[in-house]
């Protein structure tokens, strides 16, 4: 069994970081610079680590698929970013933005690391503006706010719909004048395809270049994953095609344990599916649930009618209904499962009933429409080009779609895994969100990590390390490790089967979505267990990968990383399986109040499951570190 | 079934740019692809060819994209002779098959320029960007240097202009629209926007000299005001900032001949 010590500091919250910053050990900065740090990824979680580990005096090594770091997925955030400013005066403060974000979790997040994301959020504005990133402003030229699901201040800040452009280009402008400084080395187009392990501890990666298809050894004195989040293992979701799990899950292969894997997140407001050829699902921003309403029909037999030929009378405003204090500001996983449910009643709307209405026409009376234009007219923009149809005129139709994995790879307190010198930041660890995560919340964790975390507890590991004690590419381990891929790659090409990757690909998302989805069953999940086994075993049979490994192949590429998919679904099932109880994004439909919120159940489950793994096809390890909630209470989540 | 368009299937012939690599002869390759949905996106269509391509055992058409919703830059391909396709403001991503009639043929290309070599097929080179913002494309602000946000208001329509230049998404479309393979437009947004704002004076004039020198020497052609580069833009980014990115270039020359350098610090070099 692993040892998961989440290496809390001992003492009264809200002194904890403030403690730890003094107690942790540091590395003298004529030192730093002896010490190599590889950093997989440069979304904001990356490049804002690299960056700044930079700027402290590491030699920092970057890596990324994409062909710029700017392309990370980062860059499509749309809604904002929270920061406990109070610029509101409405009563926001550092113990808010911690109890929000615990209670949106569904009390399975850790107690300590959500309290330090709540302390440096406020850094994390005052960063990205020294940087140069054009928050919106209000008159007086003071920094404005809107707000977020789950909240009752307003405590998001934002650059039109595109916040996550703005400071994913904030981070990248830094990782640009790093690597122009020469202090980082950056490898683009670089896919880290295997982690390698010498003496127990995490000291170099195998990277597939993709343009030339050669296989690399690097080495380092520590790791750091920042690779993002797995939600493409539902084939259909709002991440960026190339998002996948590869880097984390070659890691857990590894021995690095993978937490809380069926937490997922459903968005709501998503554009409805079109088709089969359907490559992706577009959100469309939280932020319109500010203005927007969100309705079906109050009876089921006019759900095909236009929908403003229904009276105030036959609509029904369920998420105002069911939840009069948040209404149509109710956390994701609430208001997706609400509109699942008046589907599922036969309510939805649109051509295939799985859509209900998110309409702005009450606003337009308030505000104008010049003013609902300007707020959001990019995504009223996005929605015509997709749909053909004005939102102006006619009610958006939405429904949920997979946006945002809150589990991830198990990190402790100082965000390394449990294998020792493999740190894990942003979307692909495992540990503020719980089992739900609040709007504008993802963005703030991965620049809190990278700007403000990881800078100070790297060093106390690195401080540990003999400087010059990095091992050589030419070690056995490296060799074996290299060895590795090149087998995996030709088993691959070799196969000649008849069924492309993207077959396998649809096929699995299916799956996942029907069984590990919106609600979740123990004979589903046991179904699918094996379903997903069948299909594991399918791939290998069947899979055509064309090309060759000597060049850029795209088709080779995505094969990797489907195969890992299909393993991490089966993951998630028996994690979903196993967590008998509901809790945030996990529903299982056995574990429900009447009026069909989650049920907990905090004696048996309040804790982290954190899995290891055994073998392809055998059942891995479960841990469990234990939460212990010092200075929240446990308590059902209630937004009515 | 998003979109009420009951217009029927189509079936198109597409005429794509098939070379395999930087030093390899390129060619068009005609295929033909029937039963589209007007409502699948372009890029969906050449998932659907390219798996058809697969099952056939030919190599399948690579192509660059990621986000598909028109703002991380990947996507890029020159569509009927115009970067990123008919559409106004936006990207290859966004470009739905709604725009194409029954019968077309759709030629595509990829972003054609000096500065950016084929890498395959459809993907070209674009690290001359990555380049020219390593020159000088940010302000230098290390990670905890930083004073309290409100303390330096921005008045709002400066900061609405910012946003403006910032919304760029690095894709090249505006090098791939010029006749002279131009980077103005790209060099301009990052220039303009750091400089409108307070907090990007300091380094200002060291930025856009920096910026314009490296992008000179990428071998990216002079802009000769045609502006088809703000045209393709699928963010719509303003020329404007051509000219406000000449006068900055042009006031830090001359500021730069008659300033007096501290002999003291770093700034002598
Ligand atoms: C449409 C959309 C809108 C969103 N809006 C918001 C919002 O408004 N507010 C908010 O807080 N959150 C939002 N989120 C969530 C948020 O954007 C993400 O959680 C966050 O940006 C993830 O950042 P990251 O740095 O962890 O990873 P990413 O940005 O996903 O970056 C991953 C990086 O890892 C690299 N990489 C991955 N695997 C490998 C590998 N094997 N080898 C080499 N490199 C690799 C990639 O190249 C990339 O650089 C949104 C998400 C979506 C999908
Ligand atoms: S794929 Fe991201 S802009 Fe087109």
């Amino acid at each position: 069994m692993a040892t998961l010590d989440s290496k809390v500091p001992s003492g009264p919250l809200a002194d904890k970081w403030r403690k730890h910053k003094v107690d942790i050990k540091l590395v003298n900065p004529a030192n730093k610079r002896k010490y190599e740090v590889i950093v997989v990824g440069a979304g904001l979680a990356g490049s804002s680590a690299a960056s700044s580990l930079a700027d402290m005096g590491y030699k920092v090594k970057s890596f990324v698929f994409h062909d710029s770091p700017r392309r990370a997925h980062s860059i499509a955030a749309q809604g904002g970013i929270n920061a406990a400013k109070n610029y509101q005066n409405d009563g926001d403060s550092v113990h808010r933005l911690f109890y929000d974000t615990i209670k949106g979790g569904d009390y399975r997040s850790r107690e300590a690391n959500v309290h330090r994301l709540a302390e440096v959020s406020v850094n994390i504005i005052d960063q990205c503006v020294a940087q140069g990133v054009p928050f919106a402003r209000e008159y007086g030229g003071l920094l404005a706010n809107r707000s977020f699901g789950g909240a009752q201040v307003s405590r998001t800040f934002y650059a039109r719909g595109q916040t996550g452009q703005q400071l994913l280009l904030g981070a990248y402008s830094a990782l640009m004048r790093t690597v122009g400084a020469g202090t980082v080395e950056l490898h683009t187009q670089s896919e880290m395809l295997d982690l390698v392990i010498v003496d127990g501890q995490a000291k170099g990666i195998i990277v597939r270049n993709l343009i030339s298809g050669a296989i690399e050894r690097y080495s380092a004195d520590a790791v750091v994953l920042a690779t993002g989040g797995y939600g493409n293992v539902f084939n259909l979701s709002t991440y960026a095609r190339g998002s996948n799990v590869t880097a984390s899950w070659r890691a857990y292969k590894r021995g690095a344990c993978f937490a809380n894997p069926c937490y997922t997140q459903i968005h709501p407001t998503c554009i409805p599916v079109s088709g089969d050829y359907q490559s992706k699902l577009t959100l469309m921003s939280e932020s319109l649930r500010n203005d927007g309403r969100i309705w079906v029909p109050k009876n089921a037999s006019d759900s095909g009618k236009d929908p403003n030929s229904l009276s105030e009378g036959d609509r029904d405003y369920f998420l105002e209904r069911m939840y009069p204090s948040f209404g149509n500001l109710c956390p994701r996983d609430i208001a997706s499962r609400a509109a699942k449910r008046v589907c599922d009643e036969g309510r939805g709307v649109g051509p295939t009933g799985l859509g209900v209405y998110l309409d702005f026409s009450e606003a337009i009376r308030r505000l104008g429409e010049n003013v609902v234009r300007e707020r959001y007219g990019n995504l009223f923009d996005i929605y015509h080009e997709i749909t053909a149809e004005s939102a102006y005129q006619k009610p958006m139709r939405i429904f949920p779609a997979v946006h945002y994995t809150m589990g991830g790879l198990w990190v402790d307190y100082n965000l390394m895994s449990n294998i020792p010198g493999l740190f894990v930041l942003g979307e692909a660890n495992f540990s503020d969100h719980g089992a739900n995560r609040l709007g504008a919340s993802a963005l703030m964790q991965g620049l809190a990590d990278g700007y403000f975390v990881i800078p100070y507890t790297i060093g106390d590991y690195l401080a540990g390390q003999k400087s010059g004690s990095r091992p050589s590419v030419d070690g056995a381990e490296f060799k074996a490790a290299e060895q590795n891929i090149v087998t995996m790659t030709k088993r691959f090409l070799e196969n000649r089967g008849k069924a492309t990757v993207s077959h396998f690909h649809k096929r699995l998302g299916k799956l996942m979505w029907e069984y590990c989805g919106m609600a979740r069953t123990k004979s589903g999940l046991a179904a699918a267990l094996q379903k997903i086994a069948a299909l594991r075993e399918e791939f290998w049979a069947t899979v055509l990968v064309p090309g060759s490994a000597e060049t850029l192949n795209q088709s080779l590429e995505q094969a990797g990383r489907v195969i890992d998919f299909i393993e991490l679904g089966e993951l998630m099932c028996r994690d979903a399986l196993t967590r008998e109880e509901s809790c945030g994004g996990h529903f299982r439909e056995e574990h429900q109040y009447p009026d069909g919120e989650c049920k907990r159940d905090d004696e048996k489950f309040g804790h982290v499951a954190a899995w290891e793994f055994q073998g392809v096809g055998q059942t891995p390890l479960r841990n469990a570190e234990p939460l212990n909630y010092e200075s929240v209470k446990m308590s059902v989540r209630n937004y009515k | 079934m998003v979109a009420e368009n009951t217009a029927k299937n189509l079936s198109i012939t597409l005429r794509v740019w098939r070379q395999d690599g930087p030093q390899a002869v390129g060619k068009f390759v005609d295929y033909q692809s029937k039963d589209l949905s007007p409502n699948m996106s372009f890029l969906e269509m050449l998932d659907v060819v390219n798996d058809d391509l697969t099952l056939k055992g030919e190599p399948p058409i690579a192509f660059a994209h990621d986000c598909r919703e028109g703002i991380c830059g990947t996507c890029s391909c020159t569509i009927n002779g115009q970067p990123h396709g008919p559409g106004k403001g936006v990207a290859t991503c966004q470009v739905y098959m709604r725009t194409f009639r029954d019968g077309d043929v759709i030629t595509v290309e990829p972003f054609r320029a000096a500065a950016f070599p084929i890498v395959k097929d459809l993907i070209t080179d674009r690290s001359a960007f990555d380049k020219i913002q390593q020159a000088g494309g940010f302000i230098t602000a290390r990670a905890g240097s930083a004073p309290e946000a409100n303390a330096l208001p921005v008045p709002k329509p400066d900061a609405d202009l910012a946003m403006d230049a910032a919304t760029c998404i690095g894709c090249g479309a505006c090098v791939a629209a010029c006749k002279n393979a131009s980077a103005m437009l790209f060099v301009g947004a990052k220039v303009s926007h750091l400089g409108i704002l307070p907090q990007g004076q300091a380094e200002r004039d060291k930025r856009v000299v920096a910026m314009v020198d490296t992008m000179d020497a990428l071998g990216f052609g002079n802009c000769t005001n045609q502006y088809e580069c703000s045209a393709a833009c699928p963010k719509l980014i303003s020329h404007d900032f051509i000219s406000r990115m000449n006068r900055d270039y042009l006031a830090a020359t001359v500021r730069a001949a008659f300033k007096a350098v501290s002999l003291g610090g770093s700034g002598g070099s």
